[in-house]
């Protein structure tokens, strides 16, 4: 078995671009990385780094444009879509609004993908559903309806229904996002405990420095579509990587520019006696302290 | 200056056209895929039967309240064009061969479309901007045969019934018009119906309308919700479109039809 190595996921190479009318825009570009087993692993960078295309890369909902994104071994990419729902029957994936089905309870959006996937009696997939409600605190929940709770137990609604069928990998798109303290608190205890009792691998995609770095084993920060930093929170923490430390410490000064590339900013007001005379293809360097 | 302006003319309508033929070839793939997936959303009937009854009940009483006035117009304007050839017993047969062969089938289609297709457009829409349909992906379920199949069957076989409903209250309502208000003999407005109309050539012809009408509408609701932008604005231009393109798509299929069976 793929066991040989101690990594469940693992990308080799991956570039991914979305084509456009103006080139491809590259989202990730040559990135190497692997998530231990048993192991929280934090993906972490700014807006729009390319965090949740890993997730989706994983869960095989995207294809690489070159390189190998492999599942216990296996390259996600090249799947054909029996065998890549096979391999997603092995993964959870909670996204950032829970995405639960609004037209059904919450006792029965745990209980889809057991009558999708498998023959048990209802009395089996109660007590299993049930259970599952009970690790996130809502077993007392289960009759209400998606629109009659809030976000935060939306979340853990659709974390119950992430690990019903005891996956080996849960992928977790944003789980602190729009939470309160209280909620925020809970669900990174909640991640953690799982990880542990239930022995998954977990992937956590997140901004919240704080409750990320306490839960995590591994974090990797992404920047420009490769890896800036990546070790134990301490490390990363301690990290003298110009752009981690801009990260880490929420600068808005740093290699991550706050000014999204346009034309020059004396072009644009009309100060001609400055104006360099520059195509509009170049950043506005001039702000950077 | 003048060549590049004709250059990206040129390039501008290719585009377009290209455009166009993706879109039609997706589509085709997606309804080509979705009677591949006939058995096995057959086989789980209780999903298309919740449909039925779900995309039934939704335009039942739109369908009915119009069949009736439709009814009591046809009852008027019938009568108004009969007694000139003082033929007015035949009443009876002209509102059950128009509802049946003609209007029936066609104006369910039509309000069907405004009714359950937007409901079924909106609603997939949502589910995908909602991220429900990746989330059911991630669980390995495929959102066209959990989702879209069994709306496409329940849509197929709703479309007959309430045609069928349409076509019922409609003549009920050329009764009222023509037997209780104008005062034709009851006797000859149904005999005359039960005599003239013929179950093969015409009842079968509606049928045959408006299952593929059922088809037709039912298709486009979903292929619009699918291909939707996954934005509030999104799922609003996709519901319009529904509308649009059942609509015409209904007019066209039904000359088209009409004209087949006329020559059969």
């Amino acid at each position: 078995m793929a066991d040989l190595t101690s990594s469940l996921v693992e990308f080799k190479q991956v570039t991914f671009a979305y084509p456009g009318a103006k080139g491809d825009r590259v989202i990730l570009k040559d990135l190497s990385l692997s998530v231990p087993r048993g192991k929280v692993t934090a993906l972490m960078g700014a807006s729009g780094g390319g965090k949740t295309t890993v997730l989706r890369l994983i869960g095989g909902q995207q294809k690489a444009s070159s390189g190998k994104v492999l599942f216990d071994g296996q390259d996600v990419s090249g799947m054909a879509q029996t065998a890549l729902y096979e391999a997603r029957r092995r993964m959870g994936m909670l996204f950032q609004f829970g995405a639960l089905f609004t037209d059904l309870s919450v006792f029965d959006n745990v209980a889809f993908p057991l009558r999708e996937h498998t023959d048990l009696s209802p009395a089996l997939i109660r007590d299993i559903v049930l259970m599952k409600l009970d690790a996130v605190g809502l077993r007392g929940a289960r009759e209400l309806m998606p629109s009659e709770i809030s976000g935060g137990m939306a979340r853990r609604v659709a974390l119950a229904r992430a690990i019903v069928l005891d996956p080996e990998l849960i992928m977790y798109d944003e789980p602190f996002a729009g939470l309160d303290p209280i909620s925020l608190g809970t669900a990174a205890q909640l991640i953690r405990q799982l990880n542990d009792t239930l022995g998954i691998t977990s992937i956590v995609v997140s901004h919240d420095l704080e409750e990320t770095f306490r839960i995590a084993d591994q974090v990797i920060i992404l920047a420009n579509g490769g890896i800036a930093a990546q070790g134990t929170p301490l490390e990363v923490m301690n990290s003298s990587d110009p752009l981690v430390h801009q990260f880490v410490n929420a600068l808005s000064e740093g290699p991550v520019e706050f000014h999204y590339p346009g034309p020059d900013a004396d072009t644009d007001f009309g100060l001609p006696g400055r104006a360099a005379r520059q195509p509009a293809s170049s950043p506005a360097k001039g702000d950077r302290s | 200056m003048k060549a590049g302006f004709l250059l990206d003319w040129l390039a501008g309508i290719g585009l377009a056209v290209r455009d166009k033929l993706a879109e039609l070839g997706l589509a085709a793939r997606l309804f080509v895929r979705l009677f591949a997936l006939t058995l096995p959303t057959l086989r789980r009937f209780g999903l298309v039967r919740d449909q039925v009854f779900f995309l039934g009940n939704y335009s039942l009483a739109i369908i009915a309240v119009s069949g009736l006035f439709v009814g009591f117009v046809l009852g008027l304007q019938g009568y108004y064009t009969l007694q000139r050839y003082g033929s007015s017993e035949a009443l009876g047969l002209l509102v059950a061969l128009s509802l049946v062969r003609e209007l029936g089938p066609v104006i369910t289609a039509l309000l069907f479309a405004g009714r359950a297709g937007t409901a079924l457009t909106a609603e997939i829409g949502l589910m995908k901007a909602g991220e429900q349909l990746s989330a059911m992906e991630m669980m390995a379920v495929d959102p066209i045969r959990r989702i879209l199949a069994p709306r496409l069957w329940g849509g197929v076989i709703a479309m007959p019934l309430l045609a069928a409903v349409f076509s019922a209250v409609g003549i009920a309502g050329g009764w009222i018009v023509g037997v209780l208000m104008i005062g034709i003999d009851a006797g000859s407005f149904w005999s005359q119906m039960q005599g003239g109309v013929d179950v093969w050539r015409d009842v079968g012809n509606g049928v045959i309308k408006s299952v593929v009408f059922g088809v037709t509408v039912t298709f486009v609701a979903l292929y619009q919700g699918f291909q939707a932008q996954p934005t509030p604005e999104g799922v609003s231009r996709a519901t319009t479109r529904t509308v649009v393109v059942a609509s015409l798509a209904v007019l066209g299929l039904d000359f088209l039809l009409t004209a087949l069976m006329f020559s059969i």
